[in-house]
C-alpha cells in the first residue's frame, strides 16, 4: 500500500494477532476465575494464556517495529498513534480515578457516617456505638485486627524522590534522541529503567514490613483495601511502564529512532511520566494526608 | 457535495480475502462494521429470548414455568446482554461502517486495534453466557450488580466480572479508535462543523466511553476483591459502604445511557432531512445540545439512588441537574420537528422508525423527568414504572433508531433495496405492539408493582397479561426483521448510488455496495 503513493494512509491486511490476543486474554481470566472457584488445575491455563498474550505482544508489536522501521508510516498513521496513546492514558487516569473517589468517598463521607456524623447517627448508636472516625481506620468492625500505619517519611519519600529523578533522567534521553546524542539516550534511558525497577523492588520491600511487621494487609478494613489495591494498581502500572522503557532501551541500542521520528520512545515517556504524576497522588493522600 | 468517485478503481487494492479467514483476520472498516452489526443482531435475538421467558412467566400471577432464581438470573443477564452486546455492538458496527465513508477517509485510523475491539467480544460474551450453565447459575443480582446480593452468587460471579472487564477494553479501543479517525482521516475541507451529525454525536460518544468503561472496570474490580482477597471497599464493617459501589456504579451507569442514545440522536438527525427534503434545522445547536447533554451526564448520577439515603443537598442537587438535562434533549426534539415543518415529506421506513422515535423517545423522556424528581421518585422507584420508562429509551429510543439506520443505509451496504411493504408492516407491527407491552407498565408502576419479581398481586394480572401479549408480538415481528434483513442481503431491487431522493452525505457518492476501499483519494468537500 505504501508504495502507491507518499501521502496514503497505511491500512494493514491480515491481521492475525488480535485473534491471538482474544484466546489469550480468555485463558488468562477464564482460568483465574476458575481459579477462584476453588479449582486446582486452573492455574495451568491461566500460565498458558498469559503466555499466548505474552506471544501475541511479541508478535503484534515486532510487526508495527518492522514497519516503522521500514518507513511505512507518514505523518498520518504518527497522528493516529498519538492521539491514540493519549485517550488511552486518558482511559488510565479515570481508571485510578474510581479507585480514588472510592478512597475520598471512604475519608469524607462513609467513616464520619459510621462515627455517627449527619445521617448515620443510628447507625452508630445502633450498631457501633463506640466507634470514632479517624483515619486510618479498619472499620468499627476492627477487620483484620491491630495494625499500624504505613509512614510516609520512609520508603515512600524515597520512592517519591526516585520516581521524580527517574522522570528527569527520562526528559534527558529524550533531549539526548532530539539531539542526536546516541549516548545520552541510552545512558538516560538505563538510569531511568533502573531508577523504576528500584521502586518496584523498594515496594516490595515495604509490602513485605506491612505485611509482617505492621499487621497492614489487604484485608485490614477500608484502610487496607484502599492503601493495597491503589498503590497496587500503582505498582503494576510502574512495571508495564518500565517493561516499556526497557524495550525503548534495547531498541535505541539497536540503532532505532530518529530525532523526527521516535513515536514509541515518545509514547513510553509520556507513560512514564503519567505514573509519576499518580504516584504524587498516592503519596499526597495514601501515605501522607 | 462533490466527489471524485472513480479515482480508486485504479489501484490495485486487495480485495477482501477468501474464506472464513477474511473475518478473522480482517482490517477493513466495512467487514468489522458488519461483523458488529451481526453480532448486535444475534445477541438482540438472545436477549430477547430471555425477555420472552420473562414475560411468559410474568403472563398470569403465580409461579408458572421458571423458579424464581432462574427468573433473576434472566432479568440480570437479559439487560447485561441488550446493553453491552447488541445496542453498543450495533452502533459500533453503525460507526465503523458509516464515519469513514462519512468524513471521506480512507479506512478507521487503527484498523488493527478495531479488528481486536470486536473479536473480544464473541469471546466476553461467551463467558458471560456460560455462567447459565455454572454452580449457581449466572449472575442474579440485577444488571447494577449491587452489593452486597450480587456477592452472594455462585462460580458464575468472577465470570461475569471478567467478561465486563473484557467488555471495557473492546469498548474503549473502538472509541479510542473512533475519536482518532474523526479527528486524523477526514478528507481536506471537511471542517469539524461540516461533519455530518452521526460523526458528531458519535465523536462525543467516543468521549464519555472512554471516561467511563474504566471506572465500570475499577467497580467490577472492587467487587472482585471484596469477595475474593478480604477487601471491605462496600462492607460498613470495615469501614467502607454498599452505597459507595452504587456511586462508582452509577458514575459509569449514567453516562453509559447517553452512550446508548446520542449514536441514536445522530441516526434520526440524519435520516429526518433526507425525508423531510430539507436540511437539518439548527445544525450548530444540535452539536451543542449534544455536547451540554454529555456534560451533564456526568453530574447526575445519583438520581438512580433517590432511595438510598443521600443526604438532602445531594438530593437537591441531583434532581435539579437532571432536569436541567431536559433543556438541550427538547432543543433536539424541537429541531427535529422544525426539520420536518413544511418539508416535502415521505414516510419510507427510516423515516417511520425516526418518527416513532421522536415521539415515543420524548414520552421515555418525560417519564424520566417524572422520575428525576426526588420526592415523587420515591414511590416510583424499583417498580415497574423504571422498567417503563428506560424500555421506551431504549427500545423506542435507540433500537428503533438502529432499525432506522439498518432500512436508511442497508441499500448501500448491499447494493439492494428492502422490501418497502415488508419494512412497513414491520414498522407498524412493532409500535403497536411495542406500545402495548410497555405502555401498561407505567401504570403497573404507579400502582406499585416492583420490578424484578416473578410473581405479583393479583390487581397487577390484567395489564401484565397485556404486556406479554404485546411482547410476544413484538418478539415475533423483530423475527421478521432478522427476514427482511435476510433477503435483503440475499437479492432484492438494485439500488442506486443516491438510493434516497433527498440524501445528502459522502455516502451516497459512493457505489451501493461502495467498493471494498472506500476513499483512497480524499474526496473534495465543499
Amino acid at each position: 500500500m505504501s508504495s502507491e503513493s507518499e501521502n496514503a494512509y497505511f491500512i494493514p491486511h491480515d491481521a492475525k494477532w488480535p485473534i491471538v490476543g482474544s484466546i489469550g486474554l480468555t485463558l488468562l481470566l477464564g482460568g483465574f476465575a476458575n481459579q477462584l472457584n476453588g479449582s486446582t488445575s486452573a492455574t495451568n491455563v491461566m500460565i498458558v494464556g498469559f503466555l499466548i498474550l505474552v506471544y501475541m505482544m511479541f508478535g503484534w508489536f515486532g510487526e508495527v517495529i518492522d514497519e516503522s522501521e521500514s518507513g511505512t508510516y507518514g505523518h498520518g498513521e504518527d497522528a493516529s498513534f498519538r492521539m491514540g496513546m493519549i485517550w488511552f492514558i486518558f482511559s488510565e487516569v479515570m481508571f485510578f480515578a474510581a479507585f480514588f473517589g472510592a478512597l475520598y468517598y471512604i475519608r469524607i463521607f462513609s467513616v464520619p457516617w459510621l462515627a455517627g456524623d449527619g445521617s448515620g447517627a443510628s447507625t452508630n448508636e445502633f450498631l457501633w456505638s463506640n466507634f470514632e472516625a479517624i483515619w486510618p481506620t479498619n472499620g468499627p468492625g476492627d477487620i483484620g485486627g491491630e495494625y499500624k500505619k504505613m509512614g510516609a517519611w520512609g520508603l515512600p519519600a524515597i520512592n517519591t524522590l526516585l520516581l521524580l529523578t527517574s522522570g528527569v533522567t527520562c526528559t534527558w534521553a529524550h533531549w539526548g534522541l532530539v539531539a542526536n546524542k546516541r549516548k545520552q539516550l541510552i545512558i538516560g534511558l538505563a538510569l531511568t529503567v533502573t531508577l523504576g525497577f528500584i521502586f518496584v523492588g523498594l515496594q516490595v520491600l515495604e509490602y513485605s514490613h506491612g505485611y509482617h511487621e505492621l499487621n497492614l494487609t489487604l484485608g485490614t478494613g477500608v484502610y487496607g483495601s484502599t492503601f493495597y489495591m491503589l498503590t497496587g494498581f500503582h505498582g503494576f502500572h510502574v512495571t508495564v511502564g518500565a517493561i516499556m522503557l526497557t524495550v525503548m532501551l534495547f531498541r535505541s541500542i539497536k540503532g532505532h529512532f530518529t530525532p523526527e521520528n521516535h513515536f514509541a520512545f515518545e509514547a513510553a515517556a509520556w507513560y512514564w511520566h503519567f505514573v509519576d504524576v499518580v504516584w504524587l497522588g498516592l503519596f499526597i493522600f495514601v501515605y501522607w494526608l | 457535495m462533490t466527489t471524485v468517485t472513480e479515482s480508486h478503481d485504479d489501484h490495485h487494492d486487495h480485495g477482501p480475502a477468501k474464506g472464513l479467514m477474511r473475518w478473522v483476520t480482517t482490517t477493513n472498516h466495512k467487514d468489522i462494521g458488519t461483523l458488529y452489526l451481526l453480532f448486535s443482531l444475534v445477541m438482540f435475538m438472545v436477549g430477547g429470548a430471555m425477555a420472552m421467558i420473562i414475560r411468559l412467566e410474568l403472563f398470569q400471577p403465580g409461579l408458572q414455568f421458571i423458579d424464581p432464581g432462574f427468573f433473576n438470573q434472566l432479568t440480570t443477564v437479559h439487560a447485561l446482554v441488550m446493553i453491552f452486546g447488541a445496542v453498543m455492538p450495533a452502533f459500533v458496527g453503525l460507526a465503523n461502517w458509516m464515519l469513514p465513508i462519512m468524513i471521506g477517509g480512507p479506512d478507521m485510523a487503527l484498523p488493527r486495534m478495531n479488528n481486536w475491539s470486536f473479536w473480544i467480544l464473541p469471546f466476553a460474551f461467551a463467558m458471560l453466557l456460560g455462567t447459565f450453565f455454572m454452580d449457581g447459575g449466572a449472575p442474579a443480582g440485577g444488571w447494577t450488580i449491587y452489593p452486597p446480593l450480587v456477592l452472594q452468587g455462585g462460580n458464575g460471579f468472577p465470570f461475569m466480572i471478567f467478561a465486563i472487564h473484557m467488555m471495557g477494553i473492546s469498548s474503549v479501543m473502538g472509541a479510542i479508535n473512533v475519536i482518532v479517525t474523526i479527528l486524523n482521516m477526514r478528507a481536506p475541507g471537511m471542517t469539524l462543523m461540516k461533519m455530518p451529525l452521526f460523526v458528531w454525536t458519535w465523536f462525543i460518544t467516543a468521549y464519555l466511553l472512554i471516561a467511563v468503561m474504566p471506572v465500570l472496570a475499577g467497580a467490577v474490580t472492587m467487587l472482585l476483591t471484596d469477595k475474593f482477597f478480604d477487601t471491605t471497599f462496600f462492607n460498613a464493617a470495615g469501614g467502607g459502604d454498599p452505597v459507595l459501589f452504587q456511586h462508582i456504579f452509577w458514575f459509569f451507569g449514567h453516562p453509559e445511557v447517553y452512550i446508548l442514545i446520542l449514536p441514536a440522536f445522530g441516526i434520526v438527525s440524519q435520516i429526518i432531512p433526507t425525508f423531510a427534503r430539507k436540511p437539518l434545522f439548527g445544525y450548530s445547536s444540535m452539536v451543542y445540545a449534544t455536547s451540554s447533554i454529555a456534560f451533564l451526564s456526568f453530574i447526575v448520577w445519583a438520581h438512580h439512588m433517590f432511595t438510598v439515603g443521600m443526604p438532602l443537598q445531594g438530593e437537591l442537587f441531583f434532581m435539579y441537574a437532571t432536569m436541567l438535562i431536559a433543556v438541550p434533549t427538547g432543543v433536539k426534539v424541537f429541531n427535529w420537528i422544525s426539520t420536518m415543518w413544511k418539508g416535502s415529506m415521505t414516510f419510507e421506513t427510516p423515516m417511520l422508525f425516526s418518527i416513532g422515535f421522536v415521539i415515543m423517545f420524548t414520552i421515555g423522556g418525560f417519564s424520566g423527568l417524572m422520575l428525576a424528581i426526588a420526592p415523587a421518585d420515591f414511590q416510583y422507584h424499583d417498580t415497574y414504572f423504571v422498567v417503563a420508562h428506560f424500555h421506551y429509551v431504549l427500545v423506542t429510543g435507540a433500537i428503533y433508531a438502529i432499525m432506522a439506520s439498518v432500512y436508511y443505509w442497508i441499500p448501500k451496504w448491499t447494493g439492494n433495496m428492502y422490501n418497502e411493504k415488508m419494512g412497513q408492516w414491520h414498522f407498524w407491527i412493532s409500535t403497536v405492539s411495542v406500545n402495548v407491552l410497555f405502555f401498561p407498565q407505567h401504570f403497573l408502576g404507579l400502582a406499585g408493582m416492583p420490578r424484578r419479581i416473578p410473581d405479583y398481586a393479583v390487581q397487577f394480572a390484567e395489564f401484565n397479561m397485556w404486556s406479554s401479549i404485546g411482547g410476544f408480538v413484538f418478539g415475533l415481528s423483530q423475527v421478521f426483521f432478522c427476514y427482511i434483513v435476510y433477503k435483503t442481503i440475499k437479492g432484492g431491487e438494485k439500488a442506486t448510488d443516491e438510493v434516497w431522493e433527498g440524501a445528502e452525505g459522502l455516502e451516497w457518492t459512493l457505489p451501493s455496495p461502495p467498493p471494498y476501499h472506500s476513499f483512497t483519494t480524499a474526496p473534495e468537500i465543499k
